[in-house]
């Protein structure tokens, strides 16, 4: 049933327009009243009476980044062609049903014509909770927003103090290294025979200025990345405090996410304020809690992020039991592609803290030739006890 | 000027450009804001400031972002060896005046600023800003915003004309939202097969149109394969050249000349594994 509101009230394209925009970002897109503005004027700059060119412009200006720029045109057919999923509200009955939605000009084009709207009946999701109250809004995608999960409710105050301790002393114990060679330095243990000498020539030969020599700190940086499938959800509540308290605990540290797909949650994790950390870490973990691909978040994050992310001094920490649904063999080789960029590669799996467990899931098979460590952890106590081998690696 | 413009502008510098990027490239002029460009790489992000540059006429600026870049190397910086023998010398001939030692004369411009101040308006290409720090992502929201750069001794500098900003990202670190809302943004992928082999024919019109449906079905096909460095565009009028310079007019007749000038295709030792002989001679056997 595609019933929308804007048709009653709109005054023009101005207003139109507003709407577009507010449709957006209700699509989860970084859009505000200046982009309203902006997008007229493209409109003014683009011959707006084609809609391929209108569309291309509204593109351009308003996508922020890849993923806004693939689903730009899902969007658009929604608002301005109403192909979008209509949400049942409660105040349905007494909307009219739009037959013209589409804009005068370009009423030639688009995908559907004005009767379309009559036969999709659509039928909203089962269970769907956010439906209520949000009466005639168009939600294009189907699948985003739907599943998103608070883990404010995950977290409280004790457990992210113990957390962060915990991470603190396993980055402390991963951190400290020091360079084999030393360099000149103000205060140090060893004299720089080399500078002494050519300053005493200075000196008549006198060797007045002591130079000094120290070995330098090259600090590991860590890289997390935590499995945040159904299988894990278990164990979610203490590994994404642990992340917290390594984002929070002065380490170079970068952590990620993954169940179908990968996300970078570092910078949300860096907020000083504890609670809203957790809120925007909610509102990336759309998706929270369903199937797993270790495999292809590994090769997504090898091929975006790890090109910066990954070095010599790196420490990979992986949070997973490992149950998987993607190719096991694939994990193998992206593990080993993983191994060459890196220092260690560390496995966190809470299912081996069981008594009798044995790494028979065949993507663990697969990937234990590649790991460093394969070690248990599923409480904060248990993570805590690490602290020793972490120092060994 | 118009859309078809911008698009024949770039054709006549032999840059294919698609819909998409031609109508952020037309924006990015006549509403004079800064153009995000990401993409893998080699499919042409930094070609298309050449190009523009190229076609209007324009300078091209071009500051290649890397770790660690700050603002004394990429807005200005004062030259301080300078200032320091114009003190000697007025010392020598007594007084000086320390309003002189901070005038235009002692300022060395960086590429940023000389965009800026320049009387025509230039092409300014940011290339890869996501290897630069966040903060120089900061140093620059003043610039792409306003136009215009504040140097504490002199003052606040506007631009003279408003220079054409292509920004170009790998996708290796996230953007900050700020940066992104002043930039009109575009997503460059890897083109089809039409508009691939508009490209090698504006490149290199000597291939043989035969040899050029080869090429360009081979590099498409093992763009699917499961490499490490999937090949762009570059890459592709690279090997072109290889073979028309080996005198190759068919793949499937010179199987020893494909095998050996690979190289230009592939860059790693594991991509070479990744496709031996017989997959050549699959992808090869499939465009024949």
């Amino acid at each position: 049933m595609q019933v929308t509101r804007f048709p009653s009230r709109a005054q023009g394209l101005a207003d139109r327009m507003s709407g577009f925009i507010g449709h957006l970002r209700m699509n989860g897109m970084r859009v505000g009243p200046q982009e309203t503005g902006d997008a007229l004027a493209a409109l003014g700059a683009v011959q707006a009476t084609d809609v391929a060119q209108a569309r291309q412009a509204l593109c351009t200006l308003l996508a922020g980044d890849a993923d806004d720029w693939r689903r730009f045109d899902e969007l658009f057919d929604a608002y301005w062609f109403n192909a979008g999923k209509q949400r049942r509200g409660l105040a349905q009955d007494t909307h009219v049903r739009v037959q013209s939605a589409k804009p005068m000009i370009w009423q030639g084009e688009g995908p559907e014509t004005g009767d379309a709207g009559t036969d999709q009946t659509t039928t909203p999701g089962a269970g769907d909770g956010e439906a209520e109250g949000m009466d005639g809004q168009l939600i294009a995608t189907r699948t985003a927003n739907l599943s998103r999960r608070d883990l404010r409710e995950l977290m409280d105050e004790a457990a992210l103090k113990e957390a962060e301790a915990t991470a603190t002393a396993i980055a402390r114990a991963i951190r400290d290294r020091r360079s084999r060679r030393r360099k000149q330095a103000l205060r140090g243990p060893a004299l720089d025979m080399r500078r002494i000498q050519r300053a005493s020539l200075a000196r008549g030969g006198e060797p007045m200025d002591l130079y000094r020599r120290a070995r330098p700190p090259r600090p590991m940086r860590i890289v997390a990345l935590c499995d945040v499938s159904g299988s894990m959800t278990v164990y979610s509540r203490v590994f994404l405090a642990f992340l917290k308290g390594l984002i929070g605990s002065g380490t170079e540290a970068d952590a990620y996410l993954f169940h179908t797909r990968l996300m970078r949650v570092t910078d949300a994790l860096r907020d000083h304020d504890t609670l809203r950390a957790a809120g925007r870490l909610s509102l990336m973990a759309e998706g929270f809690g369903g199937g797993t691909d270790i495999s292809g978040s590994l090769e997504s994050f090898l091929t975006g992020y790890g090109a910066r992310a990954l070095n010599g001094r790196t420490v990979v920490v992986i949070l997973s039991d490992g149950y998987c649904s993607s190719d096991p063999q694939a994990l193998g080789a992206v593990l080993a592609r993983i191994r060459r960029k890196t220092r260690r590669i560390v496995w966190l799996n809470p299912l081996k803290g069981w008594q009798d467990y044995q790494p028979i899931a065949a993507a663990m098979q697969e990937a234990l030739p590649h790991l460093d460590a394969h070690l248990p952890a599923n409480t904060l106590a248990a993570l805590a006890a690490l602290e020793p081998e972490f120092r060994k690696l | 000027m118009t859309l078809s413009d911008v698009q024949s502008g770039l054709a006549a510098q032999g840059y294919v450009a698609d819909d998409r990027l031609a109508m952020a490239l037309h924006l990015a002029q006549s509403l004079g804001r800064p153009l995000l460009l990401e993409g893998p790489a080699g499919v042409g992000k930094t070609e298309v400031a050449k190009a523009l540059a190229a076609w209007r006429a324009a300078r091209l600026i071009r500051l290649q972002c890397y770790e660690g870049l700050d603002a004394s190397h990429a807005i200005y910086e004062w030259n301080y060896q300078r200032q320091l023998l114009a003190i000697r010398a007025s010392e020598a001939q007594g007084g000086t005046s320390e309003a002189q030692l901070f005038s235009d004369e002692y300022l060395l411009k960086r590429p940023l600023l000389e965009a800026i101040s320049a009387e025509e308006p230039p092409v300014l290409l940011i290339d890869e800003i996501d290897r630069a720090d966040e903060e120089f992502e900061a140093f620059l929201l003043e610039i792409l915003s306003d136009f215009q750069i504040t140097i504490p001794e002199l003052g606040t500098i506007r631009a003279r004309a408003r220079p054409i900003v292509i920004l170009t990202a790998n996708g290796t670190r996230d953007l900050s939202d700020a940066l992104r809302r002043r930039c009109l943004y575009s997503y460059l992928d890897y083109p089809s097969r039409e508009t691939e082999m508009a490209i090698l024919r504006a490149r290199m019109p000597e291939v043989e149109a035969a040899l050029a449906r080869q090429i360009i079905g081979v590099v498409q096909a093992l763009r699917k394969e499961d490499l490490e460095k999937t090949p762009g565009i570059a890459e592709m009028l690279d090997w072109a050249a290889a073979l028309s310079g080996l005198g190759v007019n068919d793949l499937a007749k010179s199987r020893e000349e494909v095998q050996a000038t690979l190289v230009c295709l592939l860059k790693t030792a594991a991509d070479y594994d990744a496709a031996p002989p017989e997959v050549m001679d699959r992808l090869i056997g499939k465009v024949a």
